[in-house]
């Protein structure tokens, strides 16, 4: 059974009984995430879906608020029609988790959900300017607020974002939404292996062209892309977004450069916004599968030698975004967790969450990356301060978090 | 000089142990790190915010990471308090001591560390000044994105302490949003590293609530940022208006129109007047408002966006349109906005305010501002960031004259009031410090205020760390 309040006052009312009887919660959207961080015993599925709806959109602003609960597909619809959107692309988990139920805004910022456009502009957090929720005495807490600058006290705002319900009931989110960019071109270069790639966004990233998406997708998985569209060989893909002139120019410039590194070409508005959506999705491994399946985050000129490294003694399948920072490898039998985290750490540092696996390998492996034990303490102090009874998913995302 | 905001009470368990507390910080310093005569602990009684001045009980400048964990040990154990500080700019008086505090300054912490550009980041330690970076990485195509008007000399540092903005954070953002990692000394002298070259966080987002946090959470010593790729060009446009709300609404409509420019800068006509006196950039005297908008990129990608904002400008009945055509008069169109502080500086004493306002509220906030600042006798002048809000009525009085620096001071409360209650906040880039810790209830409920302070608690229980900054002093939580 699911709680599902329908106002602040009663998920105040329902937290503060929680807290009174020890009970535990799992604080949850439309659920299309359900499987995620480590499992938690005995708790009560709260969902934020019955506060929906849109509270206030001011498009000349480029700002909305809306209930916690309200679907991303009302979110993005509305926005649609004022040709804005979400600058840091929140993905759908969907695919990948084998999940279905409706992915949720609170669910979106509760997980600092981000996609191609965030190594440049920012993640979920970034955008998320105030919030409401419930603590875990039952409090209703504002934070942040409306404006885009904002200094005013300590930003919990940006700690409640990717706490994974494990600090507050978030019941509402004002964010900062953009314009649709006007022409959108993708840049393919061919037949790069993973080094040579790396190498490729790099010099990409440092030329005046504003390039908003920098992925690399190996020959595993380049024919799920695009109905198969994608030129010979590995693809290494380069997104320019702008006014139509502006997009032209830049494509020029950095074809011209990229030349250099091998075969080039170009998609077009339609084919880039699948891809890029693809890319978002992480469509190769929405397979139906329960493969053990990591996202890693790392510096970017880093990705491909971890790879490399953990090939040696694992079997990976892996491609890369964020200019290679951002690694999604789906391994073929064991998660290789500890191998993957020593590897991060002795190539000098990042993250490796498990976003999927079967409930066994689940049970045993922790899906957050275990933090220094300094930083592990002073994050189970800030939870104490949050969540003093402790009742929001204990251990979902480490011992005490 | 007036005195309305209070301090906390000198510990007096701390000023009887002076000379021990000199001593022994002597002992863990090197000599030259070390200042407590009276005559040199002068330049560290205040900051940018100079009506309030306090003596500190020493000031220490350490040099390492280790010799910063070091003090921060010894300060804990005997409840020493400690203000941090980087280049002393704050605006609202951030970095001001108090008489049983410890300045923790980091100038002596100025040093690039390295430079990378595969990944596109500095590492820096905490010292070094805002500028520094762009100029460092600017020859090789790069540049550092937030950029204060106090640039040349505040530390990477003290940005991070007051989330810093500047006015090309319309499109690159604050300094929250170019923050990868820090290396932190936190109360008691452990040292932890938040964030690094890798994006987002493996757990709760510390390194987002350390920045912005006032030097209350830790002492940063070392930060790696975020480096952009300089564009290939830019180009500012004047536009000149009959009225503020001319400006007003013409800012609104760009925005909403899908352009973002890279700064969209504001002045009133007492702003345009004081500047164009000291600065000669040109400016049209026979306007009520002038906008400053600066486009970026190609030629190509600059004509098509200025065409369009130029457009949008005509709608509103511009009176005025001045095309930068070279370098020259780029430089020439921000001189006078540049300048607009050192100019008011130059005629009065001025208090500058840094509320947020959502961009629909401008023309309103801006009348009722001078309606507040009339009705107190006294003269405002407004130049600000307009594409994101961020109002800096500049309210001139005379220093010397303690009644007029009081109605300064009930002014400024007055307009901050004014921009919550629009639906905005009380500080958009400066940061709360003393200036405005007392007006933070009026834009926080108890409850909010509370749980802010006990998060602050968890990385400082004993309240130590800038102790008589941000949170008001009554209701604070038992140490």
């Amino acid at each position: 059974m699911t709680l599902i309040p329908h106002t602040e006052t009663d998920a105040a009312y329902v937290i503060r009984n929680a807290a009174a009887q020890g009970t535990r919660l799992s604080l949850c959207g439309g659920n299309s995430r359900v499987g995620f961080g480590n499992p938690v015993e005995g708790a009560e599925a709260m969902s934020s879906r019955g506060l929906s709806g849109i509270v206030d959109y001011e498009p000349a602003e480029m700002v909305m608020t809306a209930r916690a609960g309200t679907p991303v597909a009302e979110i993005e619809a509305a926005l649609a029609a004022n040709r804005q959107m979400m600058a840091f692309e929140p993905m759908d988990h969907r695919g990948i988790m084998g999940t279905s139920g409706e992915p949720t805004i609170g669910g979106v910022f509760a997980a600092n959900v981000s996609g191609p456009r965030r190594f440049v502009a920012g993640a979920a957090r970034d955008s998320l300017l105030g919030i409401r929720f419930v603590n875990g005495q039952g409090q209703v807490i504002r934070a942040g607020g409306r404006v885009m600058k904002n200094v005013t006290g300590l930003d919990l705002v940006k700690l409640l974002a990717g706490s994974h319900g494990t600090l507050g009931f978030l019941t509402e989110v004002t964010f900062r939404v953009l314009p649709v960019p006007q022409s959108i071109e993708t840049i393919v270069i061919s037949g790069l292996d993973d080094a040579a790639a790396a190498r490729a966004m790099a010099s990409a990233l440092s030329l005046p062209v504003e390039v908003s998406g920098a992925a690399h997708l190996p020959q595993t998985v380049k024919g799920r892309f695009v109905g198969g569209a994608l030129p010979e060989g590995e693809a290494t893909v380069l997104r320019l977004e702008g006014l139509a002139a502006s997009v032209a120019v830049r494509a020029e410039k950095l074809a011209a450069v990229m030349k250099a590194f091998g075969p080039v070409s170009r998609l077009g508005q339609d084919k880039s916004v699948t891809l890029w959506r693809e890319i978002r999705d992480v469509h190769p491994y929405a397979d139906g599968t329960q493969k053990p399946l990591w996202r890693v985050s790392v510096a970017p000129s880093i990705g491909h030698q971890l790879v490399a490294a953990l090939r040696l003694e694992a079997g990976v399948d892996a491609f890369y975004d964020w200019q290679g920072g951002l690694i999604w490898m789906r391994m073929e039998a064991d998660p290789e967790a500890e191998l993957l985290r020593r590897y991060i750490k002795a190539l000098g540092g990042g993250h490796a969450t498990l976003m999927r696996a079967s409930e066994q390998v689940r049970a045993v492996t922790p899906a957050f990356e275990p933090q220094p034990d300094a930083v592990a303490a002073l994050s189970a102090r800030v939870k104490q301060k949050l969540d003093p009874a402790g009742i929001f998913s204990p251990g979902k995302m480490a011992g005490a978090l | 000089m007036s005195e309305a905001i209070e301090f906390l009470p000198p510990r007096p368990a701390v000023l009887s142990r002076r000379t021990a507390i000199i001593a022994d910080l002597t002992d863990l310093l090197p000599a030259e790190c070390v200042i407590h005569e009276a005559r040199e602990l002068v330049p560290f009684e205040t900051d940018a915010f100079i009506s309030y001045r306090r003596l500190p009980l020493a000031v220490v400048l350490p040099k390492t990471t280790a010799q910063v964990a070091a003090v921060m040990k010894y300060c804990h154990r005997y409840g020493v308090p400690v203000v941090p500080r980087g280049a002393g700019t704050s605006l609202s008086g951030g970095a001001i001591p108090q008489e049983d505090a410890i300045v923790l300054g980091l100038s002596k912490m100025s040093r690039i560390l390295e430079v990378d550009y595969a990944n596109r980041t500095a590492t820096v330690q905490a010292g070094v000044t805002n500028l520094n970076i762009s100029e460092a990485v600017g020859v090789d195509g790069f540049f550092y994105a937030p950029d204060p008007s106090s640039q040349l000399a505040c530390t990477i540092g003290g940005n991070i302490g007051m989330n810093s903005g500047g006015a090309h954070c319309l499109k690159y953002g604050v300094t929250t949003n170019n923050l990868l990692g820090v290396k932190m000394v936190l109360v008691d002298g452990t040292v932890v590293d938040l964030g690094g070259k890798h994006l987002d966080s493996a757990g709760y987002d510390l390194l987002g609530l350390v920045c912005g946090s006032e030097g209350q959470l830790g002492i940063v010593t070392e930060a790696t940022v975020r480096l952009i790729a300089k564009p290939e060009g830019a180009r500012p446009v004047l536009f000149g208006f009959e009225t503020s709300e001319e400006a007003g609404a013409c800012v609104t409509d760009i925005i909403g129109s899908g352009v973002i420019p890279v700064a969209i800068e504001f002045m009133d006509k007492p702003a345009i007047e004081i500047c164009e006196a000291f600065a000669h950039a040109g400016y049209p005297l026979d306007v009520g408002a002038l906008l400053i908008v600066e486009v970026e990129g190609s030629e190509a990608e600059m004509e098509a966006t200025l065409a369009s904002v130029v457009e949008i400008a005509r709608r509103h009945g511009v009176k005025t349109v001045r095309e930068s055509q070279s370098a020259a008069e780029a430089a020439l169109i921000w001189k006078g906005r540049k300048s607009a502080f050192g100019a008011t500086g130059r005629i009065a004493d001025y208090i500058c305010m840094d509320g947020t306002v959502p961009l629909g509220k401008l023309s309103y906030v801006l009348k009722k501002t001078s309606e507040i600042t009339d009705s107190f006798g006294l003269r405002v002048a407004n130049v600000f960031h307009a594409g994101d809000g961020n109002m800096h009525p500049l309210i001139l009085f005379n220093a010397n004259d303690p009644e007029d620096a009081a109605k300064a001071e009930a002014a400024g409360n007055e307009i901050l009031k004014l921009c919550v209650d629009a639906g905005g906040c009380l500080t958009g880039e400066h940061g709360v410090g003393i200036e405005k810790r007392d007006l933070m209830r009026h834009q926080y409920s108890d409850a909010d205020l509370a749980q802010q302070m006990a998060v602050r608690s968890a990385f400082d229980e004993g309240w130590i760390l800038n102790p008589s900054k941000v949170f008001p002093l009554d209701g604070r939580p038992a140490a």
